[in-house]
């Protein structure tokens, strides 16, 4: 059963957002909210310095900014949802006070909940993310509406702290299915940084 | 700004076991924490608008390589329950000192609930807790618990009692 349109529904296809978000990854630390933001990501290539979060629902933006305080030397980019980042809204605040110049977040941002029937979300009804961001403090924000802003965003999410909310459609599409292992993908992430423990 | 012996030596205990991110919700029980962490500069004291932010942190630190605490009091717990997956399911260490409140002369009958269930809930959920009651033995208690938590990969909770913290006096 398909939902109405939302306030703002967008018009991008999540696949070629997230294959411009993902194009020559290098060693980008890339932390993905659970549902479609991990397939996304994770049907594009499987690599060690993903990590795919499959519930923790909320906590995608707090892991980055464990990671990217652990390791300022190395870009961390937070891809996630809607819905993912309205459960963990309140990090929003907290990272901006803590500050971390080597985090960045990327919302696809459908206005729905996806994964459990296309439910309008608060961005399709009344609630704006990127002024949410702004608001908490995050300085640079941005929201993109076609292709060529995503790909200005690109270089922008692996140099600045920047918060982006790029507007996808509501399509579903097929289900890809990265490792779920999460001790398994731990161990790869820390071992691909270097990080033994003895 | 005097402070108890026993949380210096908590301090010094989360330092030895090479903690270097502390996240926390503000609690009278941390304060001395919560200051001696912002005051090192091989710490980063990050404030957190909720506790299960603490948890996902936590995540992101072992991840990259480092160790963080959790300070909350035990009204907190409960909105951590489903982000304690995270650990749980990735077989990461994670760390947490409790301030219980709802216990040793309490005033607030609002505390009482998520005070009394902390223990089993923190249990339920896949956490080892360890109580401290007596000055002497909480430094000792978190220096073992983050070999535990950090060594073992195993998450754990250090419940300080309202006892051992001193109730919260109301003033009218």
């Amino acid at each position: 059963m398909s939902q109405p349109p939302a306030r703002n529904d967008g018009t991008l296809d999540r696949r070629e957002v997230a294959a411009v978000l993902m194009r020559d990854p290098g060693d980008l630390l890339v932390v993905t909210g659970l549902g479609a933001a991990t397939y996304d990501v994770g049907m594009l290539g499987d690599r060690e310095q993903n990590f795919y979060l499959w519930g923790a629902m909320g906590g995608a933006a707090m892991l980055g900014l464990g990671l990217a305080l652990a390791q300022p030397k190395r870009r961390v980019l937070v891809i996630t949802g809607d819905g993912e980042m309205l459960m963990g809204m309140g990090s929003l605040a907290s990272i901006a006070a803590a500050g971390a110049p080597n985090l960045a977040i990327a919302v696809l941002d459908n206005a729905r909940f996806g994964e459990t029937g296309s439910q309008h979300s608060h961005t399709g009804l009344t609630t704006d993310l990127e002024s949410v961001a702004a608001a908490c403090g995050w300085t640079a924000t941005a929201t993109a509406r076609d292709m060529a802003a995503v790909e200005a965003l690109r270089p922008r999410l692996r140099a600045e702290p920047l918060f982006a909310v790029i507007r996808i459609n509501a399509d579903e599409k097929p289900r890809f299915i990265p490792p779920r292992d999460g001790a398994y993908v731990t161990e790869r992430f820390r071992r691909g940084l270097g990080i033994v423990e003895n | 700004m005097q402070h108890p012996t026993w949380q210096a030596r908590v301090f010094d205990a989360l330092q030895a076991a090479h903690v270097t991110i502390v996240g926390y919700v503000p609690d009278a029980g941390h304060a001395h924490l919560i200051q001696a962490a912002h005051a090192d500069p091989d710490m980063t004291a990050v404030v957190l608008t909720t506790e299960e932010e603490g948890i996902a942190l936590a995540a992101g630190a072992w991840l990259g390589g480092q160790r963080a605490v959790l300070l909350m009091q035990s009204s907190g717990v409960g909105n951590c329950i489903n982000m304690l997956s995270l650990p749980v399911t990735c077989r990461m260490p994670f760390l947490t000192l409790v301030t219980m409140r709802g216990e040793w002369g309490e005033f607030n009958p609002w505390q009482v609930p998520m005070g009394t269930a902390t223990p089993r809930v923190l249990a339920q959920a896949g956490v080892h807790v360890r109580r401290a009651d007596r000055p002497d033995d909480v430094a000792e208690m978190v220096a073992a618990s983050a070999a535990l938590a950090f060594d073992s990969h195993i998450p754990v909770a250090v419940l300080f009692s309202q006892r051992l913290i001193g109730a919260k006096v109301f003033v009218k």
